[in-house]
């Protein structure tokens, strides 16, 4: 599904990520942990197609396709959806007016017909009861005023709302209590099938034990320099990063 | 024959003689009288320039140097077709139409006179209900001390006077439709409008300026407003002139005790604009909440000048501006709050907000804040800046295209001001408005 082969990447004269290597099949939860600044978000962003990061080596290629060449809205329109370590905060934008207008673009890119205010509230109802999110969530700005822990969970029910094909989760477990923990987990574990897949960034073991990955990779100083199980996880809590 | 002003300041006082003596014979002596006064003040101000401070920021030298004439007869070339086209959807509304500063009846509705409302052209109003007028016309609107003034004091033909009487509220919104057109050669046009609400009244005008033709003219409109106690006002001033018109604008509010107004001034058509919002609360625990919206492109000029003068204690002041420019245009927002001694527990606030959307387009923007008392709140605050990348880039990284994403911002920063208007319809046409002029800044491309 994909594969970022010996990706390079630089901002501002900085090589942020060193021949970036990673193989995701469909259907394959990949988690990827390592130390602060090692490039993990950069990676993320890099795969939603943001601008300032300036890709100098290797490829990037998602079911067939150069993602390389797409805009991000491209992408996330062919299924790649990236929940934000940081969402941004949107002032004046509804919540649903986003939503609708984001759900709409995708429909609208596999020609399918735009959907209806009254079905798209319904479906949004459906998944927000799920996730524990008030009603008043919606009406609100994008992510204005949210906790933290609100944020999160905004990322993710947008990501139920548009059924990616590969979900990248930038941090999505920091900050948040263990309810909310859970029901994000639930979020995403309801969500697995042969055809999707994820990569979830993550510093703690603590969420790998809801959401069971099928590899683990370490990535230190803009590359992978071990990949295994989820018993990986297991060792990078007790060991930390200092072998590498 | 047309009278014809050169340009000098000399013309626009010799031209009042002739003026009277055409077409205004039949006005009153005090009116006459009141003209020749204003046109003194010219007289001795002339137009202002750069040097002058409150004139910084806006080169008056294409106006000084353009020759215009009073309009002769345009009402025959506008069709009620075109006069509704200018309608709110679905507002019930008592329209107004003025045709190159004259009153165009044929295409009004009729004036509206019960219940000791009058609602009707100011001219009318001279003639029919001169007690009245002669207690507030050019009482507030300073024409020795503004030289936009003195010349509409000195020439305006007509516009909107509206009276309600104490303990009323009138329901309907009054639509003041000022229509020019292009009549061959640049038009000197002074729409002159009168407001006066009663104790514990209510009502809304909506005054609408839009041009026919992109010809060049010079429009000078002044709008007197006295708001009485406990009053309600909201007032609208829809600017669509032509992209050449030298557009002037005054709104001053005299404002008494525990009165409140709303006052919304888009700012959308021009090449040069000034408009200046004046409002002086009064009497003690007035509110004045004004919003502003500017759109410039190309080379348009538009220049903002606030001037909210708290007078008494305990009154709400809210200046609230948003500017969005592109293209080489220029804006200015100077927002002065004049805070008199004895004004005690005043609460100001004034905030201002850029938008560039080219390298090329520019801002000054200026709070003069004069406070002659201690016990006073003021704050301001003034933004300039760029779409948010982060914003832009979170709302495409959803499927949305950097198009949508763009007009999504855009909108969001349009209705922080259009949002507060009470009158829906109003609301709604401004926000299509906006929306096209969105669309044609970002063009066909992908919005990239
Ligand atoms: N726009 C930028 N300009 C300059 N440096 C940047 C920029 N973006 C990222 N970096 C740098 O690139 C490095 C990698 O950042 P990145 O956010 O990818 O790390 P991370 O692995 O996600 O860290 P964390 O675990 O703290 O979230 C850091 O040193 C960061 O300071
Ligand atoms: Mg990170």
């Amino acid at each position: 599904m994909l594969e970022v082969k010996n990706l390079h990447v630089r901002v501002d004269d900085k090589e942020i990520l060193k021949g970036m290597n990673i193989t995701v099949a469909p259907g394959e939860v990949h988690s990827i942990m390592g130390p602060n600044g090692s490039g993990k978000s950069t990676l993320a962003q890099v795969l939603a197609g943001k601008e300032a990061y300036e890709v100098t080596e290797g490829e990037v290629t998602f079911q067939g396709k150069d993602l390389l060449d797409l805009e991000p809205e491209e992408r996330a329109c062919e299924g790649i959806f990236l929940a934000f370590q940081y969402p941004v905060e949107i002032p004046g934008v509804a919540n649903t007016y986003l939503l609708r207008e984001a759900l709409n673009a995708k429909r609208e890119y596999r020609e399918e017909k735009p959907l209806k205010h009254v079905e798209f509230g319904k479906l949004a109802r459906d998944k927000m009861k799920a996730l524990g999110i008030g009603e008043d969530l919606l009406k609100r700005s994008v992510n204005a005023g949210f906790s933290g822990g609100e944020k999160k969970r905004n990322e993710i029910f947008q990501m139920q709302i548009l059924e990616p094909t590969l979900a990248v989760l930038d941090e999505t477990d920091s900050g948040l209590d263990i309810d909310a923990l859970k029901i994000v987990a639930n979020g995403v574990n309801s969500m697995r099938d042969s055809g999707r897949s994820f990569i979830v960034i993550t510093h703690y073991q603590r969420l790998l034990n809801y959401i069971v990955p099928d590899f683990v990779h370490v990535m230190v100083d803009g590359k992978i320099v071990k990949s295994g199980g989820k018993e990986l996880a297991q060792e990078l809590e007790e060991k930390g990063y200092a072998d590498f | 024959m047309a009278i014809v002003f050169d340009g000098t300041r000399e013309s626009y006082v010799e031209g009042l003689s002739e003026f009277l003596g055409s077409g205004q014979e039949d006005t009153p002596e005090w009116v006459a009288d009141l003209r020749r006064e204003a046109i003194s003040g010219f007289g001795e101000l002339g137009f202002p320039t750069l040097s002058d401070e409150e004139w910084r920021f806006t080169n008056l030298e294409a106006l000084r140097r353009g020759s215009f004439s009073i309009a002769e007869d345009g009402i025959s070339d506008v069709s009620m077709k075109t006069v509704n086209s200018y309608g709110f959807s679905g507002l019930d509304c008592l329209r107004l139409v003025f045709v190159n500063g004259r009153f165009a009846s044929s295409l009004s509705d009729a004036g509206y006179t019960r219940e000791g409302i009058v609602v009707k052209a100011l001219s009318e109003a001279i003639r029919e209900d001169g007690d009245l007028v002669k207690d507030y016309l050019a009482k507030y609107a300073d024409y020795e001390k503004d030289a936009f003034i003195s010349l509409n004091t000195s020439y305006f033909e007509d516009g909107v006077f509206v009276y309600v009487p104490d303990q009323t509220v009138f329901e309907k919104p009054v639509h003041v439709l000022h229509v020019s057109t292009d009549e061959g050669r640049p038009l000197f046009i002074n729409p002159r409008n009168l407001i006066v609400i009663g104790q514990s009244s209510d009502a809304k005008v909506i005054e609408h300026y839009v041009s026919l033709s992109q010809s060049v003219y010079f429009s000078n409109v002044v709008t007197e407003v006295v708001c009485g106690e406990n009053a309600n006002l909201e007032h609208y001033r829809l600017e669509f002139e032509s992209q050449k018109a030298f557009n002037f604008s005054t709104l001053r509010v005299n404002q008494q005790k525990n009165s409140n107004i709303a006052s919304h001034s888009i700012l959308y058509g021009g090449a040069i604009v000034r408009n200046n919002v004046h409002p002086v609360l009064a009497g003690e625990g007035c509110n004045s909440d004004i919003y502003g919206l500017f759109m410039s492109e190309g080379r348009q000029h538009m220049d903002n000048f606030m001037r909210v003068e708290h007078a008494s204690p305990h009154c709400d002041s809210r200046q609230f501006y948003n500017g969005v420019l592109d293209g080489r245009s220029k804006g200015v927002f100077h927002g002065r709050i004049l805070v008199h001694e004895g004004a005690e527990k005043t609460d100001a606030k004034q905030t201002n907000r850029n938008l560039l959307l080219s390298d090329t387009a520019q801002i000054d923007t200026k709070p003069q804040l004069e406070i002659y008392n201690d016990d006073v709140k003021c704050t301001h605050g003034a933004t300039i800046g760029q779409m948010d990348e982060e914003a832009l880039f979170y709302l495409c990284s959803r499927g949305i295209s950097m198009k949508t994403a763009k007009i999504i911002m855009l909108r969001a920063f349009t209705n922080q001001t259009l949002e507060h208007m009470s009158i829906d319809s109003v609301r709604e046409a401004l926000e299509n408005t906006v929306m096209k002029w969105f669309e044609q800044r970002l063009g066909n491309g992908d919005g990239r």
